[in-house]
């Protein structure tokens, strides 16, 4: 029971982490490079959520199915359209740069977001209390103890899997994703709109992220300006481990990520060690395979 | 790219030599001297930066590695100098104590170089964006382990460590990695790291060893981050896991890009004026992080090749 119970905690956790972990490997399956940026993404959406949760209540009851669907939404928009401007802003005009000046270009985004979020005219570096979205309540299984949350948070984690994969798989903007991906140039030459795609991974990978952070901030105790940067390490460990660029890889290796951290969590004495245990599995796993867990055995990269 | 450095020619490496003398002179004369001692501690605080700065850009800037756990190697040098000095160097008379201090940099630098080894060993296998996952990752353990050692303090910290840095001490070392650093890559075997770097198939098929020279590179570098970090340790006096997270590795990183990647002068000029600078801009402090943050996108867009990298040819 007690594992059923880590089971479930786990794969909840880890559904989180997929979820980042994908805004992660799109984005490099266009680009090449590491959004270090998509961490304090994760943190605007939850920011979103917790100002548009008073002015959603005025309308629609909260907390609701309804209402947190539209706050869900809402966020969404803004965080695809700050996804978008970031990478107006800071990337494309590095675009032919080597990859190395886009990464540190990344991380000065990622730290710019974080401390214009500290300062008290904007978010304040305080904690806050993340507003109740919908209805909580508790199933008890036997001795099993399931939060309406955890239900929630993999039954949206599976819908917006299969959204993204019918995107990728089944429309025409997902076709020149792949092709974008595989090919840059030849995709060019087809008349595929290289920065329109690029614009619209962004787009994803950033509503991904805000769904993301809501969710995170429904199990967390509170919401921060750097509440993203935890988060992000382990999707971002996550998208190594499974192989970065790879869709399917991104969401398993969150998995493998969230299962680990609940287990050695329950373990006393090596609990401490959490967060160093993802990354000693991370190496070890590396050492084995040097492109991750599917990196090699799928050659399609979106 | 980068292929020569300002002292490359071998006349001015005899030069370095006397440099080197002429700078360690200097820093000896200078620890006699009386400063202010906020002046004091922003100039020591100057003189580990540039050794940080400038054994990194060893990894990253000449052989073309993507390292972002400098700060963890600096952890290492940091915690062992520290415990060495408090469990050996207090009980000691006072003057063994300048020699004990000794000791226990080289110690530090030692086990921090060992620790390098063990980085080095991975980029055998891996590159780019999985070798900078790794090395993040290794100093991201380092700090849980330290967090959690009761041995060096836990979380809460290493305190009462005896003050024995001082402006000589710090200046003469920067000096000595300065130099080392200078000499080694402009010497027939040090031509190696840039080989590895410019490309690493064309390097092996003349030779050249490409996982020796990233192993060797990492062992350097994380040698003088060791000491760096003990320099730090008995200068702070004080120890906290967390002042040795992700974002000090950040740091140093951009200290070598600021500089200019491989140019080993421009890098200690950068080490600097980073250091310097959260100092002029006390008067705006709440800005000051942000600013930060604007002027790595900025230098991004507007100079790639670094802010101090004159003279010569920019990035292809």
């Amino acid at each position: 029971m007690e594992f059923l119970q880590q089971l479930i905690n786990g794969l909840a956790l880890g559904s989180i982490y997929a979820l980042i972990a994908l805004g992660y490997t799109m984005v490099y399956g266009v680009l090449r490079f590491i959004n270090f940026a998509h961490s304090d993404v994760l943190m605007l959406g939850a920011f979103s959520a917790y100002y548009l949760a008073p002015a959603v209540a005025r309308v629609l009851p909260l907390p609701s199915i309804g209402g947190a669907l539209v706050v869900g939404l809402l966020a969404c928009l803004i965080c695809a359209g700050l996804g978008v401007l970031i990478e107006r802003l800071a990337y494309r005009p590095l675009r032919s740069r080597p990859k190395l000046t886009v990464l540190i270009t990344a991380i000065g985004v990622s730290l710019f977001i974080e401390y214009t979020g500290q300062h008290r005219a904007v978010f304040g570096a305080d904690t806050k209390r993340f507003p109740e979205l919908m209805p909580g309540t508790e199933f008890h299984l036997g001795s099993l103890i399931v939060g309406s949350n955890d239900l929630v948070v993999l039954v949206t984690t599976l819908l917006l899997l299969a959204g993204l994969w019918f995107i990728v798989h089944r429309t025409k903007v997902g076709t020149a994703m792949r092709a974008v991906s595989h090919n840059q140039q030849a995709a060019a030459l087809m008349g595929v709109d290289i920065n329109r795609i690029i614009a619209f991974t962004f787009a994803l990978g950033s509503a991904l992220a805000a769904v993301a952070g809501i969710l995170y901030a429904l199990k967390a105790p509170g919401i921060d300006p750097l509440m993203g940067v935890q988060p992000g390490l382990r999707a971002f460990i996550a998208a190594v481990l499974g192989g970065i660029g790879n869709l399917p890889g991104a969401a398993l290796g969150g998995l493998v990520i969230g299962l680990l951290e609940t287990f050695a969590g329950g373990i006393s004495g090596l609990s401490n060690y959490r967060d160093g245990i993802a990354f000693a599995i991370l190496i070890l796993i590396l050492l084995f395979r040097p492109a991750g867990l599917l990196g090699k055995v799928t050659v399609e990269k979106v | 790219m980068f292929s020569r450095s300002p002292l490359s020619l071998p006349t001015a490496c005899q030069g370095a030599k006397r440099w080197l003398i002429a700078a360690v002179l200097c820093s000896i004369l200078l620890s006699f001297g009386q400063f202010n001692r906020y002046y004091l501690g922003v100039a020591m605080d100057v003189g580990i930066n540039i050794i940080l700065a400038v054994s990194l850009n060893l990894i990253n800037g000449y052989t073309g590695q993507f390292s972002l756990g400098h700060a963890g190697f600096m952890a290492v040098g940091a915690y062992t100098a520290a415990k060495f000095s408090l469990v050996f160097a207090v009980a000691a008379p006072e003057p063994a104590r300048p020699v004990l201090f000794l000791v226990a940099l080289v110690l530090g630098g030692a086990v921090a170089a060992l620790s390098g080894l063990a980085v080095g060993i991975p980029s055998l296998r891996l590159k780019g964006d999985y070798l900078a996952i790794v090395t993040l990752g290794f100093g991201e353990i380092i700090r849980v382990i330290v967090q959690n050692l009761e041995a060096v303090g836990a979380a809460s910290g290493l305190k009462g460590i005896p003050k024995y840095t001082t402006l000589g001490w710090t200046f003469a070392l920067a000096s000595v990695t300065v130099y080392v650093v200078v000499s080694l890559v402009n010497s027939t075997y040090g031509r190696g790291f840039i080989a590895v770097k410019d490309d690493e198939v064309a390097a092996s098929s003349m030779g050249i060893n490409p996982v020796r020279y990233k192993v060797t590179a990492f062992v350097v570098g994380a040698f003088f981050a060791g000491i760096a970090g003990g320099l730090y340790a008995h200068h702070k006096q004080f120890l906290a896991p967390t002042g040795f997270d992700f974002l000090k590795s950040i740091d140093i990183v951009v200290m070598v890009i600021l500089g200019g990647m491989g140019r080993t002068a421009s890098v200690a000029l950068a080490a600097v004026v980073l250091t310097l600078l959260p100092e002029v801009l006390r008067p705006v402090s709440e800005y000051r992080m942000i600013l930060y943050a604007l002027l790595i996108i900025g230098l991004m867009m507007a100079r790639p090749q670094g802010l101090f990298a004159f003279g010569r040819r920019a990035v292809k």
